[in-house]
């Protein structure tokens, strides 16, 4: 006999005759403690988001490629990873062009073993999109996709995420409700820069991913 | 102050008792332990102030596990049918034996040299470091706390914070010793260090190696949770993935892990929810340019069914794993985990390691608690813990012949002599006629009583009956006023 | 090892038991009460128990204090014997015959009866509606005088400060540990001190105290230090195997502190200048 069907038998013997028992999902008890009128839904991201060490900057449609050079320029970072396909990506590469820009852009345009070495060693930087924003938790959803591949969020020491205000759910549960279906093949919650509190419970940013997050919270309303 | 550290090899579950008394000399372990417990229960309070919000949620996470018990069987199939038609493969092992074949076995079919391994309690319960070891493949740890003590070659203390029994400078001195650095207890640079050499490591890995916190069986995901990021590198990183995990972590659907999400990060450290959630449904697709391009599920039993077989021990397998029954126990908080030399510690490792390890394995376990209740009392899916030791105990004392057998181990405490005194004390408390000879005498021969009374008087001065015993003066009193 | 050993018959998967609403009580204050003294109270803090007497009779209430009574099984329950914590529990339940309150001088004999013995008589249907019954009808003494006398204690006593020890069945099976403090909140002269890690339990535990002497040593030893840091002169709780095993470490250690059974602590703070009004 396998070990599965071993498994198996076992515990559907000690369930011989019972009936599963009643899904007991109550939507309420996760959704409503957790909501917010439109405009504390900015607030409370923002705050909560802040209190982990992100920084959160309000910004427009107009003018968030601009921020992005900026804060980069203050960090003296001169260059970033982002995905030339997606809106965001050609957006900040027009700005970036437009403006003169000495900020290089990098693409993530190759499977990860043609390139690791770079990506671990010399990106300082990376932007992405993100699906959706978490109000009652501070968090961004985010999606890897092949423009924006999973280590794109992960690997460089500061990740700039771009979020759309629209985009904020009051909580996880109704975040939820709009997520892809099938579920990709990962799907991230992100909610601050990688920090530990393994040693004498003092926190420290930075541990394995990112050691700052960035959030640009587009006032698309 | 010296920290008499208990060396890991030495420590086994059948030294309960003695590991205890060493543990409690050492004051640096005392002090350690005790502020961050503390600190633990005041952050947990702070992140669920409401009481109706969180009594609510925890029934609803009761019940949630209970239902995905109700169908476990059915839900594990679900599981696997949909992880491998997402290209996920499944594993089944009935023991850790068989666990770590499996897991070896996929190491070898890729030749590989160096596993870079998530935290996970499932691979402690697997012993896979030094099983990957002996075959050869160096099997390092990259949470932040196994990391330590796994320099240290020690066991985790905590299931949530392996190392949270060390403080910045215990660990600073290891870090000068095993790692050549100048020595520091800045714990930023501490965690600097680390960093830098993990994530050379994170690059080379050939495989790696994570834990589930829940597996969703209706979208057939793998979701994990962590802070640090390791999680995150050892899944994607590396070209495999092996996650292994207790078949007792399936869930129903997606939706069941929102509030059992809340309930975890809250209990377990006072997050509203943890830096990352990373829900992994498939492997690298033909189009993704990183990722594992195999993943696969190794669900694990290790006595599981055993605990399953009877519906009292089965709400054992409810648990989460956010560590709050250990935080708030006042047993851990004081002997710390190793002295457990199990390696799930503290009110869980009490309930979970007789099932893992058997009774025979572990015979002090269910008798190391007061059954003051303060686990029960938090414990975000409501196991009753304190019901779970005492009805442990029952089959600890039981006739390891007596029938039916529910447990490995059966009667690993039995005592004829004991039973026999027990059958005596019940006989002289349910004979009123005994029971108040016997107490008359207890009060009169009050003075005799020797200044020795066994354990008792270790730690108190011997007791002395009273005078007269209440009976007496109560019948005397009432006769008196009627 | 191989785990197939079990042979346990097929059986429903459990859900926690419901979330208790906030007990009810009767509204008016009983004639006839019975008094379960306890085997500690019994053998070992007698004058507790005939204080609680006292404190009961001054509200007018008729004490019954059945002859038969002993322990009420829990130490051999919490040792593993539940067919001998059974046997005793059973000659227990044959002595309240009439259908009067039962006030327990300690919240874990009282919380035995109220949470445990359900659980012992849950496969014998006949004596498990008379378990329930009894259930019911358990006090604790504290939250009797509180809650069912609605006692108000006029404090004649000079000022003291006081450190509570509160039992962890009384807060975690009973749901009484706020009702000393109200009581000894009421008295004027009473100032009540808050004590180091209050909450947590004094390594009694029963047979627990003696098959781990270093751990429950160790418990104990914190709790004794933290009521005499509190700086209180008297130490008082509602729980004599709590008392039992602090008073013997107090002695145990030198501290110059004993603790008192609250309804002790009670009477002589209130009895001075009252007569009990029968």
């Amino acid at each position: 006999m396998s070990a599965r069907d071993k498994i198996l038998a076992s515990l559907r013997q000690s369930l011989e005759g019972t009936q599963p028992l009643a899904n007991p999902f109550d939507a309420s008890l996760v959704d409503k403690p957790w909501r917010y009128k439109p405009e504390e839904r900015i607030t409370r991201l923002k705050e909560l988001m802040t209190a982990v060490h992100s920084e959160v900057h309000l910004t427009s449609s107009q003018a968030w490629p601009a921020l992005v050079c900026k804060l980069l320029a203050e960090r003296a970072i001169n260059k970033l990873l982002v995905a030339p396909t997606t809106a965001h990506g050609k957006a900040l590469a027009n700005y970036c062009k437009n403006e003169n820009s000495a900020l290089k852009l990098l693409a993530y345009d190759r499977p990860i073993e043609e390139w690791k070495r770079e990506l671990f060693d010399e990106v300082p930087a990376s932007f992405t999109g993100t699906l959706a924003g978490i109000a009652a938790t501070g968090t961004l959803v985010v999606q890897p996709s092949p423009a924006e591949p999973r280590l794109m969020s992960l690997v460089p020491p500061l990740h700039i995420a771009l979020l759309k205000a629209s985009q904020i759910y009051d909580n996880l549960y109704q975040a939820q409700q709009h997520w892809p279906k099938p579920m990709p093949s990962n799907l991230l919650l992100i909610s601050g820069p990688s920090k530990t509190a393994d040693i004498e419970q003092v926190l420290a940013y930075g541990a394995h991913g990112p050691k700052d997050l960035i959030v640009l919270l587009v006032d698309d309303a | 102050m010296s920290s008499q550290r208990i060396p890991t090899l030495d420590v086994t579950a059948q030294k309960l008792k003695s590991n205890a008394r060493l543990s409690l000399k050492d004051q640096q372990l005392r002090t350690n332990m005790r502020s961050a417990m503390d600190s633990l229960i005041s952050k947990r309070l702070i992140s669920m102030p409401d009481e109706d919000e969180r009594e609510n949620l925890r029934e609803l996470g009761n019940k949630i596990k209970a239902r995905a018990l109700s169908q476990l069987p059915d839900l594990l199939e679900q599981l696997e049918s949909n992880l491998t038609k997402q290209g996920i493969q499944v594993h089944w092992a009935s023991t850790t034996e068989e666990a770590n074949a499996i897991v070896l076995n996929i190491a070898q079919a890729r030749n590989a040299k160096q596993v870079i391994k998530g935290k996970s309690m499932v691979s402690e319960e697997m012993a896979m470091n030094e099983h990957l070891t002996e075959h050869g493949i160096e099997a390092l740890e990259s949470d932040m706390g196994e990391y330590i003590i796994q320099l240290d070659n020690e066991k985790p203390t905590h299931i949530i914070m392996p190392a949270i029994h060390k403080n910045a400078q215990q660990v600073g001195k290891l870090f000068e010793s095993r790692l050549a650095l100048p020595y520091t207890d800045d714990v930023d640079s501490l965690i600097q260090s680390a960093r830098s050499i993990l994530r050379e490591k994170f690059f080379q890995a050939d495989i790696g190696i994570s834990g589930v916190n829940f597996a969703v069986a209706e979208t057939g995901t793998l979701l994990l949770v962590e802070n640090e990021g390791n999680g995150r590198m050892s899944t994607s990183v590396p070209p495999v993935h092996i996650a292994v995990t207790g078949i007792e972590k399936v869930v129903a659907n997606l939706q069941d892990t929102v509030p059992l999400l809340s309930l975890l990060t809250r209990s377990a450290l006072g997050q509203g929810i943890t830096t990352y959630v990373n829900m992994i449904s498939a492997p690298r697709q033909p189009d993704e340019l990183d990722g594992p391009e195999e993943v696969h599920l190794v669900l694990l039993d290790n006595g599981r069914s055993q605990a399953f077989a009877d519906s009292e021990l089965r709400q054992t397998l409810n648990c989460i794993r956010c560590g709050a029954c250990m935080n708030h126990c006042p047993v851990y908080t004081r002997i710390g985990g190793q002295a457990y030399g199990t390696v799930y510690p503290g009110p869980i490792g009490k309930i979970i390691s007789p099932h893992l390890l058997g009774l025979e394995n572990t015979p002090d376990h269910p008798s190391a608690s007061s059954l003051c209740g303060a686990c029960g009392e938090v414990c975000p899916v409501k196991i009753p813990i304190p019901a779970l030791l005492r009805r442990l105990r029952e089959e600890n004392v039981k006739s390891p012949k007596q029938q039916p057998q529910i447990m490995a181990g059966q009667g690993s405490r039995y005592s004829a002599k004991e039973r026999l005194l027990w059958k005596g004390w019940q006989y002289f408390n349910s004979q009123p006629l005994l029971y108040k000879t016997g107490t008359f005498l207890a009060t009169r021969l009050g003075k005799f009583t020797p200044n020795k009374l066994g354990p008792w008087t270790q730690n108190h001065s011997a007791p002395k009956p009273a005078k007269h015993s209440l009976h007496e003066l109560a019948k005397k009193h009432l006769e008196k006023k009627s | 090892m191989s785990h197939l050993y079990y042979n346990a018959a097929p059986q429903e998967t459990r859900v926690a038991k419901p979330r208790k609403a906030p007990r009810s009580y009767p509204t008016h204050k009983p004639t006839h009460i019975y008094l379960y003294g306890t085997c500690v109270v019994d053998l070992f803090f007698p004058e507790a128990g005939m204080d609680a007497i006292h404190l009961l009779e001054r509200e007018g209430i008729q004490v019954n204090f059945p002859q038969a009574q002993s322990c009420c099984g829990q130490p051999a329950y919490t040792s593993g014997y539940s067919q001998q914590a059974k046997d005793v529990a059973r000659s227990q339940l044959a002595l309240f015959t009439e259908n009067w309150p039962v006030v327990v001088c300690s919240g874990s004999c009282a919380g035995m009866f109220r949470e445990h013995y359900p659980d012992l008589f849950k496969d014998e249907p006949e004596t498990l509606t008379q378990v329930n019954a009894l259930a019911e009808r358990t006090y604790e003494l504290s939250e009797f005088l509180l809650k069912v006398c609605k006692v108000e204690l006029i404090d004649q006593g000079e000022a003291t400060q006081v450190a509570l020890h509160t039992s962890c069945s009384a807060r975690r099976e009973m749901n009484t540990h706020l009702h000393a403090r109200e009581l000894l909140n009421q008295l004027a002269q009473v100032e009540r001190l808050d004590h180091d890690h209050e909450s947590e339990c004094c390594g009694f535990g029963g047979t627990f105290s003696v098959r781990m002497p270093d751990i429950s040593g160790a418990m104990v030893a914190d709790k004794t230090q933290a009521l005499q840091a509190s700086g209180a002169q008297q130490v008082v709780s509602a729980d004599c195997g709590c008392l039992l095993n602090i008073n013997g470490a107090f002695e145990k250690q030198n501290i110059p502190l004993l603790g008192q059974h609250l309804a002790s602590f009670l009477w002589q703070r209130t009895q001075a200048k009252q007569e009990p009004n029968t």
